[in-house]
């Protein structure tokens, strides 16, 4: 029992250990901290694409890491610090990238493919429900009401 | 009646066919630079050989590569023969030597040929940072204002020389003569 315990207690200090390693900054307050972790999430790694720089062990992610806490430290405000990396990596580094003429086709494209797409079944939904009215197809002439008699009574004699 | 209409979804399948094919193609590790036709990045490092302190000024005045590497970097070692090559040819060539150590980076020069007339040392790598840069060998090629005005990433190898730089370099040269 002793020995079990003494294993989980050490357990639980690496974890302690762990988290150290990935949180080596020393951020003034609480503030900065959130903002540092909310900045790192918004960046996308320019090398291991498809992560974002908190999340990526690449020595450019760290680079830029620390980057970001250097800013922070001076007081620069999240536009700042976001405005500096796009000068440097291109609107690729964020992933919630700036509206701009380049980038209006990601944020309008959508839209526009769902509007297109509404725009179409309303025209052809329009152009079934004029053709039915002026067909009137759910009433038979007397010609149809013959011939359709004619057919059935054929089937039933069979 | 509107015979048309029908070759819409036709259309809308060669137009979506046509993007995917050239997506096919395309390598996604390549971003655009966001440095092109901007100054080179102010800095004030010193040299890898020797105590001279260099600066952006030193770049100007001749178009050239400027060729961001490294010893810990693979792919620079491939690379290197081709851009010796090209020193021996008469291409000014300008080296950041790129978070590396600098004995390692004085043996790789003597101990293989160096290329670069000028070469900066970016211990801390604060220089590729200012340049964008996310992985060595990124090569730029500026004017001789200093602006750069071509960005390559990767391994310039012969054929990347021929098809996608000599032509940008000479260019630059033909436009920098009065």
């Amino acid at each position: 029992m002793k020995r079990w315990l003494a294993a989980v207690v050490f357990g639980l200090t690496l974890t302690g250990v762990a988290h150290a390693a990935i949180d080596t900054y020393e951020f003034a307050n609480d503030a900065e901290r959130e903002r540092f972790r909310e900045l790192t999430k918004e960046l996308r790694c320019p090398k291991c694409q498809n992560q974002d720089i908190a999340d990526s062990n690449a020595p450019i992610a760290t680079d830029l890491r620390r980057e970001i806490f250097r800013m922070l430290g001076e007081g620069k405000d999240n536009q700042q610090i976001l405005d500096f990396m796009v000068a440097r990596y291109g609107d690729f580094v964020l992933y919630k990238p700036a509206l701009t003429s380049k980038t209006a086709v990601l944020w309008f494209g959508p839209l526009a493919l769902l509007v297109g797409g509404m725009v179409v079944i309303g025209v052809i939904v329009g152009r079934r429900r004029r053709t039915e009215q002026t067909e009137g197809s759910d009433t038979l002439s007397v010609e149809e009401r013959k011939r359709l008699d004619t057919l059935l009574d054929k089937t039933k004699d069979d | 009646m509107r015979r048309w209409l029908m070759l819409v979804p036709l259309a809308a399948f060669l137009g979506m066919a046509w993007f995917l094919y050239k997506g096919l193609y395309l390598d996604p590790t390549e971003l655009p630079s966001a440095m092109i036709d901007k100054p080179f990045p102010a800095f004030s490092l010193p040299a890898v050989e020797g105590d001279k302190v260099l600066t952006e000024a030193d770049l100007k005045g001749k178009p050239a590569l400027v060729n961001v590497w490294a010893t810990w970097c693979i792919s620079c070692r491939v690379e290197h023969p081709m851009l010796t090559k090209l020193a021996e040819q008469g291409v000014v060539i300008y080296g950041v030597n790129y978070k590396d150590v600098n004995a390692d980076a004085k043996k790789w020069l003597k101990e293989f040929h160096n290329p670069y007339l000028l070469d900066i040392n970016d211990a801390d790598g604060s220089l590729g940072l200012n340049l964008g840069v996310y992985g060595a060998p990124e090569t730029f090629l500026i004017d001789s204002q200093g602006i750069i005005r071509h960005k390559f990433v990767g391994v310039i190898d012969e054929t990347v020389w021929r098809e996608q730089l000599a032509g940008k370099y000479q260019a630059l040269v033909d436009e920098a003569k009065p």
